[in-house]
């Protein structure tokens, strides 16, 4: 009985085992910055190995953990996601007095989410989101000199718990009407009574704070800028994934008598949140805000795609974010390493960037294109397929506004390709001599974001853990 | 033989591009790659001569491999005789775009990396019959225009490329909408499987629009047509080459392919809103050249005039139009590709593209000014040159539609010939013949490159100018089976 809980809770496991290494390491004897950088980097690797192994499905502790083969696949995109923030943040960890708390803070965050993505209970799924946010709220204050950092840790944490205030109100009315919080019992008990419809739409409200869906995403931007861009990227792909497929599971489990509430709710929202996107991100000069309202713009799309809930909907959802993990990281690594290196994170310090810098420009290139959506990267059959799932037959006025929008997209995309390859600049940023580790994690990076929309078995493999389930 | 082979030589030739060092290496490596696909291409030239004339079926060499099952994806390829026609035409191109950039010292290996992706893309397309693979390819082609166009433009090269890679992604957007309304409603991608279905008229009536405007913004479909000059007057030699001589064919074709075959009832309910636009494409663009005093955009406008022809035969739907519109884009292909090497060789020597700068080349570097001459001829609809073949086939073909409007259209058209004429004319004589420009005296001639360059797209048009019934051979059965598609559906 009990190796059966060790094999299925095995990822959690994993990571709890981590942060107690962490800990005795930072007991013991000073260490350097290096060891421990090293250490977490093989022991996220072997993590993420063990994610593909001995899956099996289950359900534990009367339903509130469940787990099977699909639910092992998305933790192992955030573990894969973990692992190259790790190894991008080198050069930025490489000069801190605390690696080890930011360690511990992002496996704490990202054991949250494990439990999130496994709940089989509503309780269980607040408690996880509970615990993959609080610790975020500290990581986002990281850098402990700049008073933005600050300024964003407290709004991140504001927002949070506001947003967390409305799930738990939600979830409140939700166990007043059915009496249960179990997902396999929920779908049963909910009727289109007046009171559940208010539970379902502060839930959604809850949900939409946490991926920064428009009208709910006043906070994304500010706390991109302030937190440390390890941090931003781990908000952006890691944290957004993971509500994205907690979000999938609840809504097509929990709410499916409600589908036909939802997809019009989602129309609409998806529609917003991506032209606001679009508008404001063509504005920015601030590299980080910028990628934080492409990244709300993305979200948009993912939306899209949820909208209609069939098995390629899900399909296409996770392997959409599959395909941001790879794509957004690239983006996010170069800032990164060029932010930790000069300390510029502008889009105009960017001309003339491919003179000097042509690597890491290539890098930054193809990541951009495939956020945009441009083949041969891997990000135009995530959009492809997120539009085709998500528009189902006859909804073409979403698809003719999504098409639309890509060409908007596409436009403050090229804005910096153009600003990198070619804008004069007189004083092109310096060349920047790019460390072993970031570079793994872009050759991991550029490598997906090239191989995985052509490659198809990925796709099939996805689908088929789906249709299998 | 394999015709996955088309996609993989160019994209293998970009891959050794990047282990190049310096421009020799590339050059040669890019020539050896633009020579494999020439030969390949006239491989498949005999091939499917032989098999076609042993009574092979409407698409050759197919193959048909699953690639996302769940939504019904197939990597579909296979070719007939339009197909054919145009990896031809890509393949003459892209090898004389490559001897033409054979002296780019700046970032040479990306260069000739984006030309190779470029043409990895035409082909790609052409070869698709599966409207995911071709859109596929049709937006792997429109990128590296961009970045080429940005990087090794000239004049306001930055504006030229963002709007050139806007509009064009605009088109696909449109295309985009166009093939997710077919797949709906016959819960397929393939073109084969659709052409054997019906398509209800509603449905054809809202998506033949987007399909046929999206593929219309590539070949420079009135009012979209503004990226055009812009976009080619702004690129390298060889970026124009392409854009003009091969990118704008993606669109005829796509019009052909997509919208006309399997949307055959919208093609006849939208056919005069078609015919007017391109009438007024071929007017408007052959009076907008006679303005112009920069020999690109001369070349750029005359652009927008003759692919108005294509349009114009592929909304007149008969066979010979449409034979005709095929015509027209292979022709103008070759000729605009030559012009634009000539005006690049003129402008590597001299550094203006201004006529009133030029005069009495011809004394100085006669192998450059005659090719300009032959490709002004060939502009003009010289009888010899593939442009007569060409034009005279879509006007013949139009004045076979018995509508009295049409007819008027068709007319107007023609009338276009002699404005061409007028600006054609005066290019020639003010640019290469005339007293000669005192600075000029030092100029050299072409270098072998050029000349081979040249050689290779002269003997394309003069081939098709003289011989037409060899293309017409190739072209013919394979339009009479989408004619005889929309023929019937009429009936």
């Amino acid at each position: 009985m009990w190796t059966d809980f060790l094999i299925l809770m095995k990822q959690e496991m994993a990571v709890i085992a981590m942060i107690f290494i962490l800990l005795f390491m930072k007991l013991g004897r000073d260490r350097s910055n290096e060891s421990f950088m090293n250490t977490m980097n093989v022991l996220l690797l072997l993590n993420l190995i063990l994610g593909f192994v001995f899956n099996h499905e289950g359900i534990l502790f009367n339903e509130m953990f469940r787990t099977s083969r699909l639910i092992a696949f998305e933790k192992n995109i955030l573990n894969l996601a973990m692992l190259i923030i790790s190894l991008q943040s080198y050069s930025w960890l490489k000069t801190n007095k605390h690696v080890p708390e930011f360690y511990i803070l992002m496996l704490s965050s990202l054991l949250g989410m494990f439990f999130m993505i496994s709940s089989g209970n509503l309780l269980m799924f607040y408690l996880g989101l509970e615990m993959s946010t609080i610790p975020l709220a500290a990581a986002a204050n990281f850098d402990l000199t700049k008073r933005r950092s600050s300024e964003g840790a407290m709004k991140l944490i504001f927002s949070s718990a506001f947003s967390s205030a409305c799930l738990l109100f939600g979830i409140s009315m939700l166990y007043g009407t059915t009496g249960t919080l179990v997902f396999s019992e929920l779908p049963h008990l909910i009727n289109n009574n007046p009171l559940q419809l208010f539970a379902f739409i502060l839930i959604i409200a809850g949900f939409a704070f946490k991926i920064s869906v428009v009208p709910f995403h006043l906070w994304t931007a500010d706390v991109y800028e302030g937190a440390p861009v390890a941090v931003t990227s781990f908000l952006s792909v890691v944290s957004k994934g993971a509500v994205l497929f907690a979000f999938v599971s609840v809504l097509y489990t929990v709410f499916s008598p409600l589908a036909k509430v939802w997809y019009n709710m989602l129309f609409i929202l998806s529609l917003l949140t991506i032209i606001t996107g679009n508008l404001f991100a063509i504005r920015q000069e601030n590299f980080k805000r910028f990628l934080a309202f492409s990244s709300i713009a993305q979200v948009g799309f993912i939306l899209v795609g949820i909208s209609r809930s069939s098995d390629i909907s899900t399909t296409s959802v996770i392997y959409f974010v599959l395909i941001y993990v790879f794509s957004n990281l690239a983006a996010f690594g170069v800032v990164s390493l060029v932010t930790a290196v000069t300390g510029k994170e502008n889009i105009s310090d960017y001309k003339g960037f491919y003179k000097t810098n042509p690597g890491l420009s290539w890098v930054l290139t193809i990541a951009l294109f495939s956020l945009a959506g441009v083949p041969p990267t891997a990000g135009f059959f995530g959009k492809f397929f997120l539009l085709i799932a998500g528009a189902g037959k006859g909804n073409y006025v979403l698809i003719s506004i999504a098409a639309v929008n890509i060409v908007i997209s596409l436009y403050y995309y090229l804005r910096v390709v153009k600003a990198i390859f070619m804008d004069a600049n007189p004083t092109p940023l310096p060349s920047i001599r790019t460390p072993l580790m970031p570079k793994l994690a872009f050759i991991v990076c550029v490598a997906g974001a090239v191989t995985i929309g052509v490659v198809s078995p990925v796709y099939d493999y996805i689908y088929s853990l789906i249709v299998l389930r | 033989m394999n015709l996955t082979l088309l996609i993989i030589v160019p994209f293998l030739t970009a891959i050794a591009v990047l282990f190049c060092k310096g421009l020799k290496q590339v050059r040669t490596v890019s020539l050896a790659g633009a020579a494999v696909q020439l030969a390949l291409v006239v491989f498949l030239l005999i091939a499917y001569w032989q098999q076609h004339t042993s009574g092979g079926s409407q698409f050759l060499f197919e193959s048909n491999v699953m690639w996302f099952k769940p939504l019904n994806i197939n990597y579909h390829v296979g070719i007939d005789g339009i197909s054919l026609a145009m990896i031809t035409l890509t393949a003459l191109v892209v090898l004389a775009g490559t001897l033409v950039s054979w002296s780019t010292e700046k970032l040479s290996k990306e260069f000739f990396f984006l030309l190779a992706l470029l043409s990895m893309g035409a082909y790609g397309f052409f070869i698709s019959l599966d409207l995911f693979t071709m859109f596929f390819f049709l937006e792997v082609a429109v990128v590296p225009k961009f970045l080429l166009i940005g990087i090794w433009g000239s004049g306001k090269k930055e504006y030229s490329a963002m709007k050139l890679a806007l509009m064009l992604m605009a088109g696909s957007a449109l295309v985009f909408v166009g093939l997710a309304g077919i797949y709906f409603q016959a819960n397929s991608f393939d073109v084969i499987q659709i052409a054997g279905m019906h398509i209800p008229l509603s449905v054809q009536k809202t998506f033949f629009p987007f399909a046929f405007i999206g593929f219309g913004i590539f070949t420079a479909l009135f009012p979209f047509h503004t990226w055009v000059p812009d976009g080619h007057s702004s690129a390298p030699t060889a970026a124009s080459m392409f854009l003009a001589g091969i990118s704008m064919k993606l669109g005829g074709y796509g019009c052909l392919r997509v919208a006309t075959y399997l949307m055959p009832d919208a093609a006849h309910s939208y056919a005069w809103i078609i015919i007017l636009l391109a009438t007024i494409a071929i007017i408007y663009g052959a009076f907008a050249t006679m303005m112009q005093t920069d020999l690109k955009y001369i070349n750029a406008y005359s652009s927008v005039s003759h692919c108005g022809f294509v349009l114009l035969g592929i909304g007149m739907l008969t066979k010979t139009s449409v034979n005709g519109a095929v015509l027209q884009m292979v022709s103008h292909g070759l000729m605009t590709a030559l012009f634009f090497a000539a005006i690049g060789m003129i402008y590597s020597r001299t550094h203006t593209r201004q006529i009133a700068q030029l005069g009495g080349l011809l004394k100085v570097t006669p192998f450059i000014s005659t090719v300009f001459t032959i490709a002004g001829l060939c502009s003009l609809g010289l009888p010899g040159f593939s442009g007569f073949v060409a034009e005279m086939t879509v006007f013949m073909g139009s004045w076979q539609n018995p509508d009295a409007w049409y007819r008027f259209a068709t007319i107007l058209a023609c009338a276009s010939i002699v404005v061409t004429a007028v600006y054609i004319l005066r290019a020639t004589g003010r640019s290469i013949m005339g007293p000669l420009n005192a600075s000029y005296n030092q100029l050299t001639d072409a270098s072998w490159n050029e000349k081979l360059a040249a050689g290779v797209l002269i003997t394309g048009i003069v081939i098709m100018g003289v011989a037409p019934f060899l293309i017409t051979k190739l072209i013919a059965p394979s339009t009479d089976v989408i004619m005889n598609k929309v023929l019937t559906m009429v009936k």
